[in-house]
């Protein structure tokens, strides 16, 4: 099973059924796709978020009803610096999506997916607490894992590891 | 701990309810939960969760080192279904890398991962009898848990941190007359099954502290995010081993437990049923392994084997290659779902290129478990929080990492 080179040009992903359905819900929402070892990722701008989650969920073929992750990667020092990741799952079709919202570190925010999916609660605090990325409308945005007087955020990539805090 | 210092929940000038701390060392929290419940009698108003007791940075940890050293903390995530989390993130780190896993180890990462989930969910089953009660059942749920321990222990050297799963394969061939032994477990294991469910299922006790306790719908586990058997008693039929079928579980034949009542009894249904697919997947494994060897054909990311590395010049230089500098992977990034004793355990792993990994995320299935505590105790009776909590089978590293 060689690796093949992932497609990340739009043009040639048009005919994923995830794509091409937000590409009709709003083309200009959506910054990038990528195909990779068989899994597809959409980035999607940071202020449709929430509505493209509503889109997927409420398709009647794509049916992605269910979240299953939410996460962060650090890219620091490039910009914009956050990547969010969700995860999520339709349970009718038994398949996976990829979301991805790119912001940068100096306003480091948006919306939340709770209004949606209650169980994004757990996960959203656990990426302020570690990333100190905040979720707008977020009904208890606290530390999670973390102490609450705990000062920074560890997983971010400018977090020391050694040495004294 | 985000609760340090509990959210003020009463109102001063209402003296209806007040607020009960629980755990963390709470001998029914399974570890170190502790829950700051609001009560107005002996009904729940609030309940709220605090986590982060356990917490300790493994995800951090991992960006520091080698992809190989990764394996050996995956087991201390969740310390009941160790080989779960090794065979996770070897899955996502060989599809990361485009390796192929020869027939045979598959076969034998199934097989333990079956005898993996017998023994979570004995553990499972023993201290939730347990804190509702029954206290024989604690002694024989762990009388067999015993005999899966000392299979792990046969084969990987170890009780409980196994880190017997490799990335390409498996660590070494398992010792001779090691199937027999688990042929033996297996076959004697039925009856077991029987003797707890008889202990259990029909017992008035059980039922009346059971049935139509802590109901979830389906709509609302789905919300909550919800996976594994607290899914599938609300009547969701999902299971990652038969819809996303991974590490050769397509050549499988097993059913789906689902049970549509959503309550305690309920999940107790669906989870003592997955003991008896689980030995059945044992049985069918034992009868196929295929022929053949139990690592992977790639120099570069598998160790050799030490004969080899005694007699083969280019062994040795492999061998010191990856021990002092790791093996580099290709850029990318991967989420490896597969279907833990609890649930749903993603490993999500981007790779920059380099031989340590950028970032691993371990999706926890009793992290996301614990958010539907809520929506099952709220308006309920206090009494029935520790069956409720039973009934997820949380695992606290699991959920604080």
């Amino acid at each position: 099973m060689a690796l093949q080179p992932a497609i990340t040009d739009i043009e040639q992903l048009k005919d994923r059924p995830e794509l091409a359905r937000l590409l009709a819900w709003n083309a200009g929402a959506i910054t990038g796709a990528k195909f990779d070892r068989n899994e597809l990722t959409i980035w999607v701008d940071r202020t449709s978020l929430r509505e493209a989650c509503l889109t997927l969920k409420n398709d009647p073929q794509l049916q992605y009803n269910a979240l299953a992750d939410i996460t962060c990667v650090d890219w620091y020092p490039k910009d914009p610096r956050f990547e969010v990741v969700y995860q999520l799952f339709s349970i009718p079709n038994k398949t996976y999506l990829r979301l991805k919202v790119r912001i940068s570190g100096e306003d480091a925010s948006l919306d939340s997916l709770v209004p949606i999916w209650p169980g994004a609660n757990f996960f959203e605090r656990e990426v302020f607490d570690l990333f100190g990325v905040r979720f707008d409308e977020h009904p208890n945005l606290k530390r999670i894992m973390m102490p609450e007087d705990w000062e920074g955020h560890p997983l971010r990539k400018d977090y020391p590891v050694e040495g004294y805090r | 701990m985000a609760h340090m210092t509990p959210t003020p929940v009463l109102d001063p000038s209402d003296d209806k309810t007040m607020v009960l701390n629980m755990g963390p060392q709470h001998p029914s929290t399974h570890g170190v939960l502790r829950l700051v419940l609001e009560i107005d009698g002996e009904t729940i108003v609030r309940i709220m969760p605090d986590i982060g007791y356990l917490h300790t940075g493994i995800e951090k940890t991992c960006e520091a080192k080698f992809y190989q050293q990764v394996v050996p903390l995956t087991d201390r995530i969740d310390y009941l279904c160790p080989m779960t989390n090794n065979l996770a993130y070897c899955l996502a780190v060989e599809k990361l890398l485009g390796l192929e896993i020869p027939p045979k180890a598959q076969w034998i990462r199934v097989m333990l991962n079956e005898l993996t989930r017998i023994n979570s969910h004995l553990v499972w089953l023993g201290t939730h009898a347990m804190d509702i009660g029954a206290m024989t059942v604690f002694l024989y749920c762990f009388r067999e848990r015993e005999d899966v321990l000392r299979l792990f222990e046969a084969v990987s050297g170890q009780r409980m941190m196994t880190s017997y799963f490799r990335i390409g394969g498996l660590a070494l061939e398992p010792p001779l007359g090691f199937f027999d032994r688990v042929k033996d477990f297996n076959d004697r294991f039925p009856p077991n099954i029987d003797e707890y469910e008889s202990l259990l299922t029909t017992n008035p006790i059980w039922t009346g502290r059971t049935k139509g306790i802590a109901q979830l719908s389906a709509e609302d586990a789905i919300a909550l995010c919800a996976t594994g058997p607290t899914l599938r008693a609300s009547g969701v039929d999902v299971d990652l081993r038969r819809d996303k079928p991974y590490s050769g579980y397509e050549k499988f034949q097993f059913n789906v437990p689902v049970s549509n009542d959503g309550d305690v009894f309920a999940r107790y249904v669906v989870r003592v049923q997955e003991l008896r697919e689980s030995q059945k997947i044992v049985k069918q494994a034992l009868e196929g392994i295929p022929e053949g060897p139990v690592k992977a054909d790639a120099p570069h990311v598998v160790l050799p084997d030490r004969e080899k590395m005694k007699t083969q010049m280019e062994a040795l230089i492999y061998h010191f290659k990856i021990v002092t500098e790791g093996f580099t992977v290709p850029e990318g990034e991967v989420y490896m779902p597969i279907e833990s004793p609890r649930g749903e355990m993603g490993y999500y792993v981007v790779s920059d290129g380099t031989a340590k990994p950028y970032r691993v995320h371990m999706r926890s299935p009793s992290f996301a478990n614990l958010q539907t505590l809520r929506k099952m105790c709220e308006g309920r009776l206090i009494a029935d929080v520790v069956a409720a909590i039973g009934s997820i089978d949380i695992v606290l590293g699991d959920c604080d990492r």
